[in-house]
């Protein structure tokens, strides 16, 4: 089975603070990590390989520095990584990221499945997995929780909705996008790290992709951002201390009306 | 501080921390809570190869011979228990006691005891324990009474372990027993039995003030019948390969030590900062501040005295009976001292089971305790220095 | 394109540097220095520079020339995406098309509404009540339920054939699946997630504003030269019309090519898991527990505040993780945004990976037994105490105060 996941290396959130002098991100000493929903799609990608054997190959489109993120997915277990990296890439939005992704791809040779996560931590998005499947034209099925079965190119899924989830039937080639339900990723392993640590990671930019670059990032992108500010942060209002019968009494008298 | 650590080094240390705070940290509370073995976190564990770590390549392990020499890995086994105990000192020590169990048939073993049994030991599939302590031979290891009576191709065991680390959960056990009780402790040897052999059971599983994740329990020995293939060592040799197991073990347990002390420190250092009392943050008393400097100093100078202790070992330094000890006493007495501080500095909701710090008190008693009692210790480092002063 | 800075221009300010969100800008020897690698051409330090300091080219209007793309000006109307699950119009629609209402009148131009479905003239009718001026209806029963491709086909079918200038769908699960494809199928823009909308009054373009970086930065963003401007819209930020029985509309049905409903993915089944509870993306208020449950049993206590307040219940990842709640439940980072009225969090210290989930909630009620927890920086009332004693007092309260407005 010929895997091939799609990743992004994203600031890790976790530590983004706001200083309160500028009211600006502090962004100085973050570090970057692999988008936490790629995570899911890397080890669905592992799993898959240990169940139908195959191989699984995982690119990632970003700056030079996000050889750290592919190499981290080499740790865990994938067998090759391309990085697309390209000055022409700056800029791009959602289309033009699924463009490169699916150019890419295209370019990558035959594949079964690929895998993305839902959405990406720091842009929130989700269009790139379904934008991939569109230039691809290939069907997809987001927010997968389980892939319960995959037998003579048919796989069988369950797809998380606000209800509950759906069961869809579809042949591969297909895309899936997955949710943290779907598995654990697992740690890599210090052999995984090592290889890791010498593994050759595929550098590709459009030349090597044969894309032009008037398609690609800020001219390939319909989107543009024209005003980016950090919203007012949400201050604290009354704190009840006391005898819970009168502080519950007053909290109800407060919120009464929006019930 | 930097310890110039080699780049797999650094990678170990960051497996491990990153297993500590995504598998152990959310759910150690509950762990120390119900006293389960957390036989999920030693599978992954062993599938991050953290079990091969102190075992040669050649039987399964990642660490690499030097000259034909085992060397090395003591320091790397430190640095992964270090990083485990910040999260759990309980884990940490189901982790580390493998080690000890492993240590004794790395040193004695012989070629196909090693090819039999260290390949599923590096691969974590199965864990390793050490039997020693028994009712009536703690400090005193001489006074143990379990026997080892030859008989023909085999050896039959009778008697009881107690307070034995992994007790149960292991697969590999290393056991001292007499072979000669005329001789005292020359006349003690080491085996390996594997669970399961016919005449080896389980007794009482300890409830214990803290490393309540990890499991001790009682080994019973009902004319145990094992093959003489299986003696560690020469008959005779058990004591010896007991103080050089030690030796190369006691900076894991300082590790777990200082492990616990920095992981306690951590949170206090948090705390203190979110903490406010008379209108500001109580890390802006002096008084504070004070406690939290000597803590970190204390720390910084354990790890400094571990580190090295571990480097010597790893260089193949014979005789380091004297830093060994050193490093298990200081760490040791260093994590209760820290850890009762983090405490106080907790105030009221350090006393209370709802915050993690006083887990950290609990777990930090037993390493004061377990492999030699830090008088024991002080013992060996006496004995070193009058030996010294003679020659 | 690119991006420089103009050297005799620049003093140094600093100020670009605060303004940049990738942390791309240094000041080196009293000059602004842009690292490439992290830039993203986002303009943000082009707008912040009071000197006209940095210059980012744009590209011209590309795709100019092209005349198989029909003009911008060809393209008039506010669609609203109408989803529908089992046959109902979901409670986002309306939230939207009130919206679009707004949008409209500020650009002279109709709502219409579209609808995939099987036998829904009522709702068609209910959608014209709710704001449409025409509702393009595609019935099929193999349209029934949502399948990513004969949607994606049919909605780029009709897009292409009407022109709507802009197009809204709801950023549910369904929307944030077909809109994508559908956007990349047209050659347009879409943003996604929008808690903002508006009509830049000279240039008469839609302004889509949506929280990135978990809701730490807000992004306005534009679709300038390509059509429709698509945008998927998140619950709750906009209210819905009453709906006005009066209001007349024109329901058009569309006849769809075969070809544009065949799918290679087939629906076998849908399981619906949330029995007894509000689906929590659409509720009005929200009971979540976190850590400070204890216990998946102590959950309990929840569901009998959720249900006197006819309230959803949600979950912290920590709680999720130790299995009290399932996954479906997670509010926050890895689980689901909300954004009720009013968010109760139990026992929720408030990490920021919660927060991001939760803190455009209206009001928020933290009871926390920490003074110190972080969820009290941000709620609007805050009890210090003990969930266990404090939650059972609220529903007996709660369940007082309503009996009464009920009965008077």
């Amino acid at each position: 089975m010929e895997i091939i996941v799609c990743i992004k290396q994203v600031p890790e959130t976790t530590e983004v603070k706001i200083n309160p002098d500028t009211n600006t991100l502090i962004r100085e000493g973050i570090k970057s990590i692999i988008n936490p929903f790629d995570m899911y799609a890397i080890e669905e990608g592992l799993r898959l390989k240990e169940r139908f054997g195959g191989r699984v190959r995982v690119i990632s489109m970003g700056p030079p520095q996000a050889e750290s993120a592919l190499r981290e997915a080499i740790s865990m277990g994938c067998d090759e990584a391309i990085l697309l990296s390209d000055r022409a890439f700056a800029g791009s939005d959602t289309w033009a990221t699924s463009f490169v992704l699916a150019s890419a791809i295209k370019k990558m040779g035959s594949f079964d499945i690929i895998l993305c996560g839902k959405q990406a931590s720091d842009g929130d998005t989700a269009q790139v997995g379904p934008g991939i499947s569109s230039h691809l034209d290939i069907p997809q099925v987001t927010y997968v929780k389980k892939i319960e079965s995959i037998d003579n190119g048919i796989s069988r899924v369950e797809r998380m909705t606000e209800e509950g989830y759906e069961v869809i039937e579809l042949p591969l080639p297909a895309l899936f996008t997955v949710v943290k339900e779907i598995n654990e990723p697992r740690i890599p392993s210090l052999r995984g790290m090592m290889k890791a640590r010498s593994a050759k990671i595929t550098l590709w930019g459009i030349g090597e992709i044969g894309i032009e670059s008037a398609a690609v990032g800020l001219s390939g992108s319909p989107t543009r951002v024209v005003r980016i500010f950090t919203p007012p942060p949400r201050k604290g209002g009354q704190i009840f201390h006391g005898e819970t019968s009168e502080v519950v009494d007053r909290l109800v008298q407060l919120v009464k009306d929006e019930i | 501080m930097d310890y110039l650590l080699t780049e797999e080094q650094v990678m170990i240390k960051e497996l491990a921390a990153r297993i500590a705070e995504d598998k152990i940290r959310p759910i150690a509370a509950e762990l120390d809570k119900t006293e389960q073995f957390p036989r999920e976190i030693i599978n992954i564990l062993a599938q991050s190869d953290l079990f091969a770590i102190f075992i040669p390549e050649e039987f399964g392990g990642t660490l690499q011979l030097q000259d034909g020499r085992m060397v090395g890995g003591v320091l790397d086994l430190c640095l992964a228990t270090e990083e485990l105990s910040k999260a759990c000192g309980g884990v940490a020590v189901c982790y580390a006691a493998s080690a000890l169990g492993t240590f004794p048939i790395l040193i004695y073993g012989t070629q196909e005891q090693k090819k039999k049994y260290l390949p599923s030991l590096a691969k974590g599939e199965k864990l390793a324990a050490f039997g020693l302590t028994e009712p009536e031979a703690g400090s005193d290891a001489s006074a143990i009474k379990t026997t080892a009576k030859k008989e023909g191709n085999s050896y039959i065991l009778n008697g009881t372990k107690h307070f034995i680390t992994n007790g149960a959960e292991a697969e590999i056990y290393v056991i001292i027993a007499m072979t000669d009780k005329s001789k005292g402790a020359r006349g003690a040897s080491a085996f390996i039995v594997e669970k399961g052999t016919p005449g080896f059971s389980f007794g009482k599983k300890e409830d214990k003030m803290g490393i309540r994740a990890s499991i001790t329990s009682e080994l019973i020995f009902n004319d145990c019948k094992i093959p003489k293939e299986n003696l560690l060592g020469k008959e005779g040799m058990g004591f010896i390969a007991t103080m050089r197991t030690f030796d190369m073990s006691r900076p894991g347990v300082a590790a777990q030590a200082l492990g616990i002390a920095q992981g306690a420190l951590d949170l206090t250092v948090r705390y203190a900062k979110e903490r406010h009392q008379f209108g500001k943050s109580i890390s802006s008393f002096q008084g504070i501040q004070w406690m939290l400097s000597d803590m970190a100093t204390q720390i910084e100078a354990a790890r400094a005295l571990v580190y090295s202790t571990a480097r010597m070992i790893d260089a193949g330094r014979g005789s380091v009976a004297k830093e060994s000890a050193m490093a298990k006493l200081f760490a040791s007495d260093t994590a209760m001292r820290v850890t009762t501080d983090c405490v106080q500095i907790f105030g009221g909701y350090g006393y209370m089971r709802d915050y993690p710090i006083e887990k950290y008190m609990r777990d930090a008693k037993i390493t004061q305790i377990y492999e030699g009692t830090n008088q024991i210790q002080r013992n060996i480092i006496a004995l070193q220095l009058i030996k010294e002063m003679v020659k | 394109m690119s991006i420089k800075v103009l050297i005799d221009k620049c003093t140094g300010c600093n100020l670009c540097v605060k303004s940049c969100p990738f942390g791309a800008i240094r000041i080196i020897n009293k000059k602004a220095v842009i690292e490439l690698s992290q830039c993203t051409l986002c303009g943000a330090c082009v707008t912040a520079c009071k000197l006209a300091a940095i210059k980012l080219d744009k590209p011209a209007t590309e795709l100019a020339g092209n005349d198989k793309i029909p003009k911008i000006d060809d393209y008039n109307g506010i669609w609203v995406f109408a989803e529908q699950k089992k046959g109902k119009v979901q409670p986002v629609v309306f939230e939207l098309l009130s919206k679009a209402r707004e949008l409209a009148e500020r650009l002279s131009t109709e709502v219409s509404a579209v609808l995939l479905g099987y036998q829904l003239d009522d709702e068609a009718q209910n959608l014209i009540w709710q704001g449409a001026d025409k509702v393009y209806i595609v019935d099929n029963e193999r349209l029934i339920n949502f399948q990513d491709e004969p949607y994606t086909n049919i909605l780029t079918a009709l897009i292409k054939k009407y022109r709507p200038q802009i197009v809204l769908s709801g950023a549910t699960s369904i929307g944030r699946s077909l809109i994508s494809r559908v956007a990349i199928k047209i050659h347009t823009g879409l943003t996604a997630d929008c808690t903002g909308l508006d009509i830049d009054p000279e240039k008469k373009i839609l302004l889509q504003t949506r929280p990135a970086f978990g809701g730490n930065i807000m992004a306005t963003i534009i679709t300038p030269n390509h059509r429709p401007q698509m945008a998927t819209v998140r619950h709750k930020v906009f209210p819905a019309n009453p709906p006005d029985k009066d209001r007349k509309g024109k329901i058009i049905r569309e006849e769809i090519e075969d070809g544009h409903i065949v799918s290679r993915a087939r629906l076998l089944d849908i399981v619906e898991e949330l029995e007894s509870t509000v689906n929590l993306t659409e509720a009005d208020i929200i009971v979540s527990g976190g850590r400070g449950m204890g216990d998946g049993k102590n959950f309990a206590l929840l569901e009998e505040l959720a249900k006197v307040l006819n309230a959803a219940v949600g979950a912290s990842r920590a709680a999720v993780d130790a299995g009290w709640m399932p996954y479906s439940h997670q509010v926050g980072q890895t689980g689901r945004t909300v954004c009720p009225k009013i968010y109760i969090a139990c026992g929720i210290s408030g990490q920021i990976q919660h927060l991001v989930g939760m803190q455009s909630s209206k009001v928020i009620i933290a009871i926390n037994k920490d003074a110190d927890a972080p969820i009290f920086k941000i709620a609007t009332y805050g009890i210090v105490g003990d969930l266990f004693e404090i939650v059972p007092a609220l529903t007996k309260r709660f369940k007082e105060i309503l009996k009464s407005s009920n009965e008077s």
